[in-house]
């Protein structure tokens, strides 16, 4: 009887010890910024890219406003209403404490400087594809742009989601790096790629979600159910958006489809950052979804 | 007795129930007719800032010029309060424009301006014109960014 009860225990060890080590947070090593230093110039190209500002400025922030980081924008979900922090350089309610690693674990493996695990609402899905040297260039950008101390709002998520160590499960069956489109015959495609589906991370509205929010790589921009449950979002696939090339870079740029309707929504946003790129960059995106199967 | 008045009244209630939806199916035509027609002229500019058709200095004045006067349009008949996309499937148009029809106004009023800057020199430099388009873009995305429903 003894045995039993110690072998019960001893399972019942295990089991709680693989469970740590299943929802453990998992920072990126030590030498992966290997002695980059930021460019904020180059930061602020990635930034862009990142659309960084469409989610992180003040709701409705409109011109210069766009560039404090405030946070406090809603993002209602199956899951919950996430509320966007404060990303500005404040030391206190933003992240002007933070240092270049501190960023680069944030955005590649959704780790906090404190080590919890960040609700996937912040793409990191899709930033884990992003080149750490990205993130430290980002990071000196970042640093330039008006401090607020706008106080955060909590996130408004009920249990079990709200219990942080179980996104650490989540993210070891779900997070990995690998490109969706394995291989890229062009450059101009391999820009497209990253820009697509690493940075730009256009997927996390594109393309359709399972019950637990795991993006269906198997229908990759094929549309989607809008997370606010207001209609949906279009599909951007070969079979589902025949524009050709040069329309899907005039989109980006102008906002203006072929029939010369305009971006409506959350896209507009997008477009507000997309447009400030070089023509290069909207035409390595056109030529990504040219090049998806 | 009590019975024909019942039916008669319904009858007349259904009758008044349908005017109200013609008259606002009509207004709900009629800026979508309206945005259509800008639609057509912003098209003949945008093909020329993309290259799809050669750079004809006059057709793009004619285009411009008629994107100022469509631009410029009374439209306050057009969006009678409850023509929206909870009352009818005919509109993508939110009910928060009835809440914020301020806001509206002002944004209607930037396309207005971003017309005006097209029209100065849509007849006579086609790089400008390239520029100015995105202006136009941009006026037409700021009211369909919080103003107009999601396709389904």
């Amino acid at each position: 009887m003894r045995r039993i009860i110690v072998y019960f225990l001893a399972l019942a060890l295990i089991g709680v010890g693989v469970a740590w080590a299943i929802t453990m947070p998992r920072p990126l090593s030590d030498d992966a910024l290997s002695g980059h230093t930021g460019d904020a110039a180059r930061g602020e190209a990635v930034f862009n890219a990142a659309g960084c500002a469409a989610c992180h400025m003040a709701p409705k922030a409109e011109d210069d406003a766009r560039l404090v980081l405030a946070g406090g924008q809603r993002f209602p979900s199956p899951f919950g209403t996430f509320v966007a922090p404060n990303i500005s350089p404040d030391p206190e309610h933003g992240i002007g404490g933070w240092g270049a690693a501190d960023l680069a674990n944030a955005m590649l493996r959704g780790v906090s400087p404190e080590g919890a695990h960040y609700y996937p609402v912040f793409p990191y899905t899709s930033y884990a594809k992003m080149r750490p040297e990205d993130a430290v260039d980002l990071h000196a950008y970042l640093q330039t742009l008006s401090p607020t101390q706008q106080e955060n709002a909590p996130h408004e998520v009920g249990f079990p989601f709200n219990i942080r160590r179980l996104l650490g499960g989540w993210k070891t069956l779900f997070l990995n790096d690998d490109w969706v489109l394995e291989t890229a015959d062009t450059e101009e495609i391999a820009r497209g790629r990253y820009l697509v589906e690493a940075l730009g991370h256009c997927a996390e509205c594109h393309t359709p979600r399972d019950a637990l929010g795991v993006l269906q790589r198997d229908q990759w921009l094929a549309g989607a159910a809008n997370p606010t449950g207001d209609g949906r979002i279009p599909g951007i696939s070969p079979d589902k958006l025949d524009w050709n090339a040069q329309d899907i870079a005039y989109y980006l740029q102008s906002g203006l489809t072929p029939e010369y309707d305009s971006a409506g929504g959350h896209m507009v946003a997008v477009i507000d950052n997309i447009s400030r790129l070089p023509d290069s960059d909207r035409a390595a995106i056109a030529a990504y979804l040219k090049a998806l199967p | 007795m009590k019975r024909i008045f019942a039916t008669t009244a319904l009858a007349v209630a259904l009758s008044f129930g349908a005017g109200i939806s013609t008259a606002q199916d009509a207004a709900i035509e009629a800026r979508q007719n309206l945005m259509q027609l800008q639609a057509f002229n912003l098209g003949q500019l945008g093909a020329m800032a993309k290259g799809e058709m050669p750079y004809d200095a006059e057709q793009a004045q004619v285009a411009a010029d008629n994107l100022v006067a469509l631009a410029r349009l009374d439209q306050s008949a057009m969006w009678p309060e409850g023509s929206d996309s909870f009352a009818t499937d005919k509109t993508r148009a939110k009910p928060a424009i009835w809440d914020n029809f301020s806001d509206l106004m002002e944004k209607d009023q930037a396309l207005v301006e971003a017309a005006v800057a097209m029209q100065e020199i849509a007849g006579t430099d086609l790089d400008a014109l390239r520029g100015r388009m995105e202006q136009v873009g941009k006026a037409c995305g700021a009211c369909h960014e919080d103003y107009r429903e999601p396709k389904n």
